[in-house]
């Protein structure tokens, strides 16, 4: 333990040991220090305390309660109707599109994005020439906005006139351009190239900063024991990046769940709801339609969605990565 | 990777007729007139101004805050302080849409709709999480016996926060600064629903509202769309390493 401003309780002999019998002023005492100083630790909780619980908590709470009343947002809800907004919901075609697309875009992150981010890793992490510069490059797209980066792909995706167009048309591939976003077989794919431009930067980057912290001797002994580029990434690099990885799935599983501003930008959702995500629904429901009891359950289950998994993630997934780091002991885990 | 950027360039320097003609090559004429036109106007430069006020509010906020708390969680034995440190890491699975109906309803009761405040708070509140987590883990690096030597000269509690912690604390605290300034820079959600008059509107609106108001003029909405990623790469050129060290600790801490 580091801290010296620690209550006189935590520096008193544990149990067994001697001590002088304490005579009522110096209990008095002690017990007015200790007050005095939880004061001043959860003194400085306060304004963060009070920042999050008004404008965090308290919205979610409010979104919750919400979701039981038909509701349009001016006055507070009053008309009660129980579970009606969540059984409509799970019969609305739309909806179930949506968590249809998300399931999509999680396979689809996981499957192509992530393992493509990794091999730019391993393939940046070695002495490279120019590397610092290709990490630039790579991680750029990640800085600039959605709305920005969503605007710039609408505009290349364009069809006949975009530059994705017009270079098929070039090479004499007309037939395969087209519509890009505006045609519902092809939404998603879009969606999802322009998801990976975007993200994949971020995600090679974490997997740098793990590889980095790879023993470069584990992989030389490995080496002298004869193993070959594939058997020492499989057998000592992969697994010492596990807890990278592992975050780093997280990080895009929970970011496919809450995806907006992107579909917003570039289709809305269109065409005909084919490219909608949760979020756009709820947007839609709750600010265009004025259905926001309806729309905060959509919300309920956006956040039920993330929160199970987070959950479930943790227990299961995350557990050994996070000991020491989210949660000390008493007495602090240095 | 980086053909997207700069297409848009060269297409900016283009007219919008040669752009159908010549989509790809360089272009004939260098046509400055769509980066200067756009750059000479008023709007562009009270959107900048927009993201920039907004951006610093929320990061000296959000960083002030999560500086107190994670002082306090950092170096304090207190009754709660797991319950609370769990509530507020709680918080990065929150969703911000989940919240932006009541939060809308909130802002809009409390008379902050179409004013910088309403962005800011919000920011400053979702930002907490992720800024605590991280600074804690900093102030928890910082050896004991300077506190103790401290506490011996004199310092109280906040006396060693301000004058000890903080000073040697500053590489983290630019880094989860250069955080908070490139996330509230993006945002488009918030500044979306709380900004109905164009006079607040911050830089992501205004790439979208332009696009929407010029959009049979593409080599114009190029030009835009480059000068407004300027300020987020010139910004991420400077501050590289201490955004990329930000991100990968707080995805491998916590």
């Amino acid at each position: 333990m580091t801290s010296t401003f620690l209550p006189s309780a935590d520096k008193r002999p544990g149990p067994g040991v001697d001590r002088p019998p304490p005579t009522a002023d110096a209990a008095r005492g002690r017990a007015r220090r200790r007050v005095l100083h939880w004061l001043s630790a959860v003194g400085f909780q306060v304004p963060a305390l009070v920042l999050f619980l008004v404008l965090v908590l308290l919205p979610m709470l409010f979104a919750v309660y919400a979701a039981f009343f038909r509701w349009g947002g001016f006055g507070m809800p009053s008309d009660y109707i129980g579970g009606d907004n969540f059984t409509r919901l799970f019969q609305d075609p739309v909806f179930l599109g949506d968590l249809w697309r998300c399931l999509l875009l999680v396979v689809l992150s996981l499957a192509i994005q992530l393992p493509f981010a990794l091999a730019m890793a391993v393939l940046l992490n070695q002495k490279l020439r120019g590397r610092a510069f290709y990490r630039m490059l790579f991680f750029g797209p990640y800085v600039l906005s959605e709305a920005i980066t969503g605007v710039l792909f609408g505009m290349i995706f364009a069809p006949g006139d975009g530059l994705a167009d017009q270079i098929l048309g070039g090479i004499g591939l007309d037939g395969l351009g087209g519509e890009w976003f505006a045609d519902q077989s092809t939404v998603m794919a879009t969606l999802f190239l322009v998801m990976t431009w975007k993200y994949f930067g971020f995600h090679m980057m974490l997997y740098l900063a793990g590889l980095q912290s790879v023993p470069a001797e584990l992989t030389e002994a490995a080496l002298i024991d004869g193993a070959n580029a594939w058997q020492r990434f499989r057998s000592v690099t992969l697994p010492l990046l596990a807890p990278t990885l592992r975050i780093s799935v997280f990080l895009s599983v929970i970011g496919s769940i809450q995806l907006f501003d992107l579909v917003w930008v570039t289709t809305a959702g269109g065409p005909d709801h084919h490219s909608e995500t949760m979020a756009v629904t709820m947007f839609q429901y709750g600010f265009k339609r004025y259905q926001v009891g309806y729309a905060s359950a959509i919300s309920v289950v956006m956040f039920g969605i993330s929160l199970v998994f987070a959950l479930a993630y943790q227990r299961f997934v995350l557990r050994r990565d996070l000991e020491g780091a989210t949660t000390t002991m008493r007495g602090g885990a240095k | 990777m980086v053909v997207p950027l700069l297409y848009a360039t060269l297409s900016g320097f283009k007219s919008t007729d040669e752009l159908s003609r010549n989509p790809v090559g360089l272009p004939e004429s260098w046509v400055t007139g769509n980066y200067t036109g756009i750059l000479g106007s008023g709007d562009f430069w009270r959107l900048i101004g927009n993201s920039t006020l907004i951006a610093v509010g929320t990061t000296v906020l959000v960083v002030a805050v999560s500086a107190l708390s994670a002082f306090s969680f950092a170096r304090f034995a207190f009754r709660g302080r797991e319950t609370l440190f769990t509530l507020f890491t709680l918080g990065l699975m929150f969703p911000f849409a989940v919240a932006a109906l009541p939060l809308f309803l909130l802002l809009r009761s409390l008379g902050l709709l179409d004013n910088p405040l309403g962005v800011i708070l919000p920011q400053a509140a979702f930002g907490l999480p992720m800024t605590i987590i991280i600074l804690r883990g900093f102030f928890r690096q910082i050896p004991g016996e300077l506190e103790e030597a401290a506490t011996l000269d004199g310092c109280s509690s906040f006396g060693f926060f301000w004058r000890v912690l903080l000073p040697m604390a500053r590489p983290a605290l630019g880094t989860v600064s250069v955080l908070a300034v490139v996330t509230s820079w993006n945002n488009f959600f918030l500044p979306l629903l709380v900004f109905t008059d164009s006079t607040w509107w911050t830089i992501p609106i205004g790439v979208q509202q332009f696009q929407g108001q010029y959009s049979a003029e593409y080599a114009r909405v190029f030009a835009y769309l480059v000068l407004a990623m300027v300020p987020a790469l010139a910004f991420y050129s400077v501050a590289e390493r201490q955004l990329v060290g930000g991100l990968t600790a707080g995805a491998t801490k916590g």
